[in-house]
């Protein structure tokens, strides 16, 4: 074993899309930083669906960016159709979604890692912590050297002991065209951590050059595009449509003939995969009686002819996926470029964490990513990040930053996974968000921004642009406090427009948009102050005094739980020696360990008559 | 300082006694006796004074009951906290009734042992105290958790079970439409959506029906007496509280001519109810007195029919026998002291009966017996396990409920956004999960994998 004589903060093992936000936000903080990759021509490389954002991921792209990660800022600079969802619900539901060119995505995002101070990126393999007192001091890998490290990010996603099914033939790979990581799960296992098994899958890319677009209908972007990042002030890049299409009985026919030579079907496949993201024989199957399955067909970039068929997904032979994909009106001479295909991995079950994203078992080791059971390039940003981060401030001997599930989507993924763990790959949805009112794109800035400054990650110009930001929405909210509608200033016809033609002139311009038929642009016409507002104030102002009642209906609930959340149970908390707790209880708990009472209440089996216990011996215990 | 809600209980044991006392506990403790009391004469409280006056409905200013209060500011209180101390007449009946008008102004049903762990919280108690109360909790939980499984096969549990998946059918539809816009899910179907809310808003309110007629969760089997006027119904039932004593919970100002108690029986607790006479009358008074009586026929787990044996069956007494028909009936023909003149109609002489005097208390053992084993013997649906829970406190919950699918069907015929309509149907979903166990999020996405054809 050779030894590399640099000493690292912190070694980031894996460069997509959690390991690039790791990197990134430890080198940013100060820490000498070390990013390893398999193979540095895939630096976040976009394995499946060439798209960032979607319901729930929009949201954590944003809080990213609030919290100073890359990942808003590289879709703005690479995106080829961006575009709003659930425009006609109301603003907490609203998610962005954007399509990016696959190869810009990632250039960009190596190059931004490639000029980042305090960080190395190299190729390498590895293949086992250096563990040194039950805590890790660095990484061996496939070409005997050892890198060191205070401290170590795993984000693995689908590599260690990756296998890739076409049909019944397998191999091993971390990804179609990649090499998979070995031994490093074979590691963790024997260290004590619960290694299990996942699937996933992705659909095959097809040659745009043989696909009838005439016969398709196109979908296009919002125009103006709507940016990501509350730093990127437009869109630049020319935008493209989707394509939509549609399986039929036909398609449906050919599947159900090819799944005796189904991997899944034939039970070969052994990891579970998501049940949000079912492969078509799964569709088809499971819904026997749709006629007909829906598919987006989304360019893969600006510069290139793969399409990539969403929903389309398969894992079988590749004599039926030609068969299948040409059934589809439009595609009937469809070319396939990459076939389809299923991947199953190692993931380690992540209750083994600490909100921190340390592991319980190894001292100053992170997981990130799809080891933790996820998927998503957003929801394993979003965890590297937060590791990123957590690591930095171990070697800078700080107090770990957690976020709470009312302040952030990524607060409330964390919070799932260490004290619900996962047995499918794990997806944010905004309904798994209890304080989902409180959780919007559009306050992202003002839930996060604060916390991203204060490590260091957000820029001294992006914070002051957030501090003035905060200010007018401040002033304006005061301002439609105070200002009482003049009839005189005001058209008799508008007023009856609305219904407000017996009004008197006391409403103030807070209680007149607090009317759900009346917006702010209405006001507009009303004052001619509003004109002068910005539009991202305008937005916030309006939500605010809109829904001001469902925001502080959140709010009182998550007063009331506040005080459980930051009651913290000391690690090594002997619960064995409680004998107020059932014994069902005592395992659940000494399984977990929770950090605080309040995962300790989410742990499933774990009654509200055991945590009034716990809390009564905790204080016992901090009085004692 | 331990930094709380609001909490209140009836701190008394429940059945016998003569006065009963509600515990108020928290920031809100005055506020709510404020809301509740009036004071004869009119004055301020002062910390720690007992004050004299009458519990009165807010809203209609009706007077439930006299009752002495007293005010202890914190923190020279039991818990620490502000805490109210009603103390009123001691039947189950007007205390519930009280109960419900705190909780009504805002206080949460304490949980079990929660006084006692506000006390401990707060430095009131030590830890040796406190681990009683570690015990009562558990104890209170495991016999909670035994009698959930219990429950299981019953039309109770049935019943919230089906309210709870009728919830989640909604919830699950809604958060479809958010969580995947992008999905070819079709269009949103508003009578759907209003279909699943009355079926629900019928089943809770059926719920909250049962709760208040005692058929659900009362203290003990129900046991109604009844007959025609003037068969010692009264003495019946004093004799079976074993003194007589002036009946102290009936409420002023209204016909509701209905006492409640509880005894023990052979080891069985029985709510008893005296009723009012059931006889043929043109009494306005009366006859109201007679249809509560009626009402309360259904509910009951068994019916004392009490005769005079000492005069004939007559036309009043065939009154009650057809109000009794179908029902679980127990004849008891009083004064056995006196000659007999009652003969049986046909009709009636398959029902077990027994003889008794309530003046010389001759076959009083014998009808204790008889009650007791027709319930030991399994004959008639056994209640007992349900006076572990808290009448209150589910009535309470599936209140909640029933106020959330109201401001549901609201929210949705203003045509308000399917996030707001969530808020409703979680905050059902919360509160019934607290009668009957838990609701995660995980649910709601399996029913959505489950009914739509998800994914890219």
């Amino acid at each position: 074993m050779i030894v590399y004589d640099k000493q690292y903060d912190v070694i980031v093992v894996g460069a997509g899309h959690a390991g690039c936000e790791a990197a990134l936000a430890a080198a940013r903080m100060g820490c000498s930083t070390l990013l390893l990759s398999i193979n540095l021509d895939a630096v976040a490389l976009m394995s499946c669906n060439p798209a960032i954002g979607g319901q729930a991921k929009g949201h954590i792209v944003r809080e990213i960016d609030a919290l100073g990660g890359e990942m808003a800022k590289n879709i703005d600079a690479t995106g080829i159709q961006f575009r709003v969802l659930n425009t006609r619900k109301g603003p907490a539901v609203r998610a962005s979604r954007a399509q990016a060119d696959k190869q810009l995505y990632r250039l960009r995002m190596k190059s931004v890692l490639e000029r980042q101070d305090n960080l190395d990126l190299k190729q390498a393999e590895v293949t086992a912590l250096h563990l040194e007192h039950g805590a890790v001091a660095g990484v061996d890998t496939r070409a005997q050297v050892r890198f060191l490290g205070r401290t170590v990010v795993l984000t693995t996603g689908t590599f260690m002991r990756g296998l890739i099914h076409i049909g019944l033939i397998n191999y091993p790979g971390g990804r179609a065209g990649d090499l998979p990581s070995i031994g490093l799960s074979d590691q963790l296992r024997s260290i004590g951590f619960s290694v299990g098994r996942l699937k996933t899958g992705t659909p095959a890319r097809l040659d745009g050059r043989t696909i009838d677009f005439s016969r398709l209908e196109p979908q296009y972007g919002d125009d103006p595009p709507k940016p990501f990042s509350f730093s990127t002030d437009r869109i630049g890049r020319p935008q493209v449509p989707c394509y939509i299409a549609y399986t039929n009985e036909k398609s449906h026919e050919i599947i159900r003939s090819g799944l005796d030579r189904s991997p899944l079907y034939a039970g070969i496949i052994e990891g579970v995969g998501p049940r949000y993201c079912p492969s078509i024989e799964d569709k088809v199957m499971r819904f026997p009686d749709k006629e007909r399955h829906q598919t987006f067909l989304e360019p893969e970039g600006a510069d290139t002819v793969e399409y990539y068929p969403s929903g389309l997904s398969t894992s079988l032979p590749i004599d039926v996926q030609w068969a299948f994909y040409r059934s589809i009106a439009g595609l009937e001479r469809v070319e396939i470029m990459r076939p389809a295909y299923a991947i199953e991995y190692d993931y380690v079950d992540p209750v083994q964490l600490h909100a921190t994203l340390e592991t319980k078992l190894v001292a100053n080791l992170y997981h990130a990513g799809q080891i933790n059971g996820t998927s998503g390039y957003e929801e394993a940003a979003g965890q590297g990040l937060m590791a990123g981060i957590n690591a930095a401030l171990r070697v800078k001997g700080e107090e770990g930053v957690v976020l709470g599930r009312n302040e952030a989507y990524i607060g409330v993924m964390i919070d799932d996974l260490i004290t619900l763990g996962t047995r499918e790959p794990y997806r944010m949805f905004t309904s798994r968000a209890e304080y989902r009112l409180l959780l919007r794109e559009d306050n992202a800035d003002l839930r996060l921004r604060d916390v991203g400054y204060r490590l260091g990650l957000v820029t001294g110009r992006e914070y002051g642009a957030f501090t003035a930001k905060k200010e007018m929405i401040a002033d304006e909210m005061e301002r439609l406090r105070s200002r009482k509608m003049l009839l005189s200033e005001t058209d008799r016809g508008f007023l009856e427009e609305f219904d407000l033609g017996g009004i008197q002139n006391a409403l103030t311009f807070e209680q007149l948009l607090k009317r759900p038929d009346f917006t702010y642009a209405q006001l507009a016409r009303l004052d001619a102050t509003c004109a002068g507002v910005p539009e991202d104030v305008r937005e916030q102002v309006e939500i605010q005094v809109k829904y001001k009642g469902y925001i502080d209906r959140q709010d009182e609930q998550v007063r009331r739980m506040a005080r459980m959340e930051s009651a913290r149970i000391p690690t090594g908390f002997d619960y064995q020696a409680m004998t107020g707790l059932t014994a069902e209880v005592r395992e659940k708990l000494d399984r977990f360990r929770p950090d605080t009472l309040g995962q300790a209440s989410r742990i499933p089996g774990v009654t509200p008559a055991a945590i009034a216990v716990l809390s009564i011996a905790l204080k016992v215990r901090e009085e004692g | 300082m331990y930094r709380a809600d609001t909490i209140a209980a009836i701190s008394t044991p429940q059945g016998e006694g003569g006065i009963g006392i509600i515990r108020i506990s928290g920031p809100h403790s005055l506020t709510i006796l404020q809301q509740l009391f009036r004071i004869i004469p009119n004055g301020g409280f002062t910390s720690h004074r007992f004050y004299y006056g009458e519990i009165v409905q807010p809203a209609t200013a009706m007077v439930h009951d006299e009752a002495l209060v007293v005010y202890m500011q914190s923190p020279r209180s039991f818990t620490r906290e502000d805490v109210v101390e009603i103390h009123c007449h001691g039947g189950t009946v007007i205390l519930q009734q009280i109960l419900r008008l705190v909780l009504a102004q805002g206080a949460r049903l304490a949980d079990p042992g929660e006084f006692t762990r506000r006390a401990f919280l707060n430095g009131r108690i030590d830890l040796l105290q406190a681990e009683s109360v570690i015990d009562l909790i558990r104890a209170k939980t495991e016999a909670s958790v035994a009698l959930a499984q219990h429950q299981r096969d019953g039309s109770v549990s049935g019943r919230l079970h089906d309210l709870q998946q009728l919830l989640r059918q909604l919830l699950a539809l809604i958060e479809a439409y958010v969580d995947f816009p992008d999905e070819d899910l079709g269009e949103t179907d508003g009578s759907v959506l209003q279909d699943l809310q009355s079926s629900a808003l019928a089943l809770a309110r059926e719920l909250i029906a049962g709760y208040r007629e005692g058929k659900v969760l009362r203290d003990g089997i129900s046991v109604l007496i009844a007959g025609k006027p003037n068969v010692g119904k009264s003495s019946l039932l004093n004799t079976l509280l074993r003194e007589k004593r002036a009946i102290v919970t009936s409420i002023p100002g209204t016909t509701r001519d209905l006492i409640e108690e509880v005894v023990s029986l052979r080891g069985v607790p029985v709510t008893l109810l005296d009723t009012a006479g059931i006889c043929q009358s043109d009494d306005p008074v009366e006859q109201e007195g007679i249809r509560m009586a009626q009402e309360r026929i259904p509910t009951a787990d068994l019916i004392l029919f009490l005769l005079d044996s000492s005069r004939p069956f007559d036309a009043d007494d065939g009154v009650v026998a057809e109000a009794l028909s179908g029902r679980n009936v127990l004849i008891v023909t009083n004064k056995s002291d006196l000659p007999p003149l009652m003969v049986l109609p046909d009709a009636l002489s398959d029902i077990p009966s027994v003889s008794i005097s309530t003046t010389t208390g001759a076959g009083i053992e014998e009808l204790k017996e008889t009650v007791a084993e027709m319930f030991l013997r399994g004959g008639i649906p056994d209640s007992r396990e349900l006076v572990l829970l808290s009448k209150a406190r589910h009535r309470d919950a599936i209140a909640r409920v029933e106020g959330s699918l109201l401001h549901f069907a609201e929210a949705l015929s203003a045509g308000m956004s399917p996030e707001i309509l969530a808020l409703d149907i979680r905050d059902a979903l919360e509160a019934i999960g607290q009668v009957t166990g838990e609701t995660t999020p995980d649910d709601i996405l399996d029913l959505i994998f489950g009914q739509f054809c998800i994914g890219k």
